[in-house]
């Protein structure tokens, strides 16, 4: 037992301040006296998990190894450090395609994955038509692979073959490397399921163009601070996910002067500007690494109840948390809910995909809506909705990231590692913003919005931590 | 006559609150009956003993709205009380302001928004020690109101305490003070400087307003939960709770009311409280122990304090008719547990064994429905009889309904209850317990029985409800009223042994 001079920290010297649970009888009683009292709306957990959390929450680890995930999460850096080919970054193989959320089979994939692939096989040239990649897909000839089982992250469906370029990223705080593949900018692209003839041949562009490009203007630069640009980006009205459009700015400002002057042919130089200035969402492949090098950072920590991976490959949603290492924890992905492009409507959308939401695991995204109140009528809410859901957040995360700021609430750090027991206790559900993708294959993007996991995740979750909880003394 | 169920999934409420509504919705015009619950097992027991079929798919956590009204129109009125009434509960209990702030949804997250020292837990029992992991991580010491919860969590909650340096109250802990602050169920006494460590609720307040009535204050009560000084428990947070105490410049003295207490803990407790230098006089319970009044008059004549006469209040209209039959058997309906427990202890000396559901033998013990032809003692506010619902403190219903049922039995002799009054507890208590009286006394006579009632009353002047003015509405409705636990009982006893 812990003695003092001042025994369970001056209770007895001092006018009790009191935080209750429970019947409001007994907090009116307090408040009657003249007592400050918070209130916790409190309602039952998610069914079931009264004895795992209990446990978990009993853990004496918890409190100390959630403190560090946070720690290693927002201390994380990440620097844009080369742009190379897969096959050099992650030494991917031929006939290995890697693609966004847990594993999944050709069998269960959905529309928009199947299309990403097919699209990927013809890229690769290791099939002649959609159909022919088709039937070697189905018959199992390639291997498949999750991105986050390679370090890396993969928007929407995420599909990386041997000959992509990529982003490599660094962080040198916990000496680590992550990727994320070119953004391909708006419309028919591979990542939301696309693979006619004109997605084929802007990827061979990218290969031929776009990816030397870039590496030459990195290489010349140096390395560009990511983790900065994010920083800046949500104090002018992104939240890093739906809405990248100053982050996108600043980080061609920081490439420019490198790739204009990158040795290739002009028309090709202006080509590769031109691209990249015109994508809104070119920041996002920077974006994502980068959370994915804070969220590894606080990945295998014993007893840490917090979310590393959030991610779905179009057919389930799946979890890693810090105190289970690389498991993953899945449910059926939901279908978002949002505004559709042209005459798309909702049943023409694809159930959630992509590693995207690693904005969100980091602390940004969703988390960050507070910060972008422009995006807010794109994913159907109004400005109080905005700041209500990076509010609400905070209920389910451990703490705030001292970088990431939200100036329309006094400069607070954005919601930063989710706690698994948090979730579980007050059925919230991590905010997400997202694209959505066309249901058949071959359709591309169909509308943009709001989604959430599946609940089942997190009590499956919390039962893996608390099998890991030691026996007591 | 119409009928009304339905199922609101993701509403919860608790069961205080609760019950608040159907009675205010039981009292709308057109309706006859109404609860308004948790699908708890409970619950549902009793929506279908009310003859309401409630959906198979019902779960603890949906909220059931059962309506039984004159008309089909009334039952649009009926709803329309529940939704008034649910919507007042939110009125009270949301503390978030404008539409875009966000109530703190757990404890850790309302604990920091005012940097609190404290917790009040009072979550249903499978939900507790989830909550108190998270105050004491949060750095809070805790009150635990709650109960079912097991010894093993109990033990695990208390050493994490003791890690953390926090204390933890309880569980089933329902009266402490701290810095003139009441918490949970408790008496405003006068200030002073005895400290108390309780392992017993109702003990304590006992305590406490004997100590009141005799002139004496106290600094600081802290309750340890009813298992504190078992074998299991090992008196954890009592050691903690001495420490403190030793530490305190408030306090010079320390009081420590118990249940019936582990010899090996006692002891060892007894060391504890000579190395800190502290004096500290036990009122723990036990056979061949004094009761709480025999040792709070010990504590006084110790620290030279003179002993009063402990308040009574004479039934109105003098004796019962002595011609009139009556039962031989004690029926003790309390909803203070160390209050039954003394009752039983006092009894025994001079019936022999006690039937209970907190029998100090177990072969006395009640079976589930409560029921024994000899003499009874029933401590309505034990964990078997709040699982799903609100302490008998607040909520009385169910003693209210055994009061009733002993006047219609012949085998019952004398009604001795308890009524505890202080924070925390039913806001006007007395009334409803006095009309009880009153009409089971006057069933008794109209089957040609005379029924004398014994209460005891535990509260103060200072009390929200004010104990003279309680005492004085149960003695008019016909019960001798005592301040003195002990003393009640032994009224009792007493006409018990003048029945006829």
């Amino acid at each position: 037992m812990t003695t003092s001079a001042r025994p369970l920290h001056g209770l007895l010297e001092a006018d009790p301040v009191v935080a209750t649970a429970g019947v409001p009888l007994l907090a009116d009683a307090l408040s009657d006296q003249a007592v400050t009292v918070s209130r916790t709306q409190w309602q039952p957990p998610m069914a079931g998990t009264e004895a795992d959390l209990a446990r978990v929450m009993g853990d004496p680890r918890r409190a100390a190894a959630n403190a560090l995930a946070l720690e290693r999460m927002t201390s994380a850096t990440a620097t844009l450090v080369d742009v190379r080919p897969a096959s050099e970054v992650v030494g991917l193989e031929r006939g290995t395609f890697l693609h966004a959320g847990p594993p999944i089979t050709w069998e269960r994939a959905s529309g928009p994955m199947r299309g990403a692939l097919i699209g990927a096989v013809l890229f690769e040239g290791l099939a002649d038509t959609a159909e022919h990649a088709e039937h070697r897909l189905a018959a199992g000839e390639f291997t498949l692979e999750p991105c986050h089982h390679r370090g890396g992250v993969g928007p929407m469906a995420g599909v990386v073959s041997p000959s992509m370029w990529l982003y490599v990223l660094r962080d040198d705080v916990h000496d680590a490397t992550s990727w994320c593949s070119l953004n391909e900018g708006l419309g028919k692209v591979l990542r939301y399921g696309a693979y006619g003839p004109e997605v084929i041949d802007r990827l061979h562009w990218m290969t031929r163009v776009l990816g030397p490009t870039l590496s030459q203007a990195v290489r010349s630069t140096g390395p560009i601070d990511i983790r900065a640009i994010i920083t800046q980006m949500l104090q002018m009205g992104d939240e890093g996910h739906n809405r990248n459009r100053a982050g996108s700015l600043m980080l061609l400002r920081e490439l420019l002067p490198g790739m204009i002057t990158a040795d290739a042919a002009s028309s090709d130089v202006a080509e590769a500007v031109r691209f990249s200035g015109a994508n809104e969402h070119f920041f996002l492949n920077l974006g994502m690494p980068a959370c994915k090098l804070a969220t590894m950072a606080a990945s295998g920590i014993p007893g840490s109840s917090v979310v590393t991976v959030m991610a779905r490959n179009g057919t389930d949603f799946g979890i890693q948390v810090s105190g289970t290492g690389d498991e993953w924890f899945t449910g059926p992905a939901n279908t978002p809910e949002g505004l559709f492009l042209g005459a798309f409507g909702p049943e023409d959308a694809n159930p959630d995909i992509g590693d995207s939401a690693i904005t969100e695991t980091g602390g940004i995204g969703g988390f960050a809506m507070a910060a972008a109140p422009a995006i807010v009528k794109f994913v159907g809410g109004d400005v109080p909705f905005a700041l209500r859901a990076t509010r609400t957040m905070y209920e389910i995360t451990v703490g705030e990231h001292p970088a990431y700021q939200v100036p329309i609430l006094g400069f607070r750090g954005t919601p930063t590692a989710i706690d698994v027991t948090k979730v579980a206790r007050t059925g919230i559900l991590p905010q997400i913003n997202t694209g959505m993708a066309g249901r058949v294959a071959g359709t591309g993007q169909v509308g943009a919005g709001l989604v959430t996991p599946p609940a089942e995740c997190f009590p499956a979750a919390l039962a893996a931590l608390a099998a890991r909880v030691p026996e007591g003394p | 006559m119409s009928t009304h169920v339905e199922l609101r999934t993701g509403a919860y409420h608790d069961s205080v609150s609760l019950m608040q509504v159907s009675r205010v919705v039981a009292g709308t015009a057109g309706v006859q009956a109404a609860q308004v619950a948790m699908a708890t097992e409970l619950n549902v027991d009793v929506l279908t003993s009310m003859g309401f079929d409630v959906p198979a798919e019902a779960g603890p956590n949906d909220l059931v709205i059962a309506l039984r009204t004159d008309t089909p129109d009334a039952v649009a009125a009926g709803l329309a009380a529940v939704a008034d009434a649910l919507a007042a509960l939110r009125a009270t209990s949301d503390s978030g302001g404008g539409d875009d702030t966000v109530a703190p949804r757990t404890l850790g997250s309302a604990a920091a928004r005012v940097d609190a020292t404290l917790a009040v837990i009072s979550v249903p029992g499978q939900h507790a020690v989830t909550e108190a992991f998270d105050a004491i991580t949060s750095g809070l010491s805790v009150m635990l109101f709650s109960d079912n919860v097991s010894v093993e969590d109990e033990v695990h909650l208390k050493d994490a305490a003791a890690a953390a340096d926090v204390l933890v109250m309880g569980p089933d802990c329902g009266t402490a003070h701290i810095g003139g602050v009441a918490l949970g169920f408790a008496n405003v006494v006068r200030p002073g400087s005895v400290g108390i460590v309780a392992a017993s609720g109702t003990g304590a307040q006992q305590v406490m307003c004997l100590l009141d009535a005799a002139g004496v204050g106290i600094s600081h009560c802290l309750g340890v939960g009813g298992r504190d000084l078992t074998a299991a428990v090992g008196g954890r947070s009592t050691r903690q709770a001495l420490h403190a105490l030793a530490a305190d410049p408030a306090t010079d003295r320390v009081i420590v009311v118990s249940k019936p207490p582990d010899a090996t803990v006692l002891a060892d407790l007894e060391a504890l409280a000579d190395e800190l230098g502290l004096q500290v006089h036990w009122a723990v319970l036990g056979p061949g122990r004094p009761d709480l009044t025999a040792s709070i008059e010990s504590f006084l004549v110790a620290q030279g304090v003179p002993v009063p006469t402990w308040p009574t209040w004479a039934a109105a209209g003098g004796g019962d008719d002595p011609l009139l039959s009556r039962g031989a058997a004690l029926r003790g309906l309390f909803c203070g547990g160390t209050l039954a427990d003394e009752a039983i202890t006092v009894a025994e000396g001079e019936l022999g064994g006690i039937h209970s559901n907190i029998p100090h033998d177990p072969a006395l013990a009640l079976g589930a429905d409560l029921r024994h032809d000899g003499h009874v003692v029933i401590d309505f506010g034990d964990d078997g009889l709040t699982r799903g619902r609100a302490h008998p403190m607040i909520d009385p219903t169910l003693r209210q309904e055994r009061i009733a049922a002993e006047a219609l039995d012949p085998t019952c002799g004398v009604l001795l209850l308890d009524l505890v009054l202080g924070h925390g507890a039913h806001p006007d208590p007395a009334d409803e317990l006095a009309d009880a009286v009153r009409t089971a006394r006057a069933t008794a006579l109209a089957s040609g029985r005379s029924l004398p009632v014994v209460v005891s009353l535990t509260g103060t002047d200072g009390d929200p409800q004010h104990r003279s003015r309680c005492a004085e509405v149960l003695a008019a409705a016909g019960a001798d009223v005592y301040l003195s636990n002990a003393a009640a009982t032994r009224a009792a006893l007493s006409l018990l042994r003048s029945t006829p």
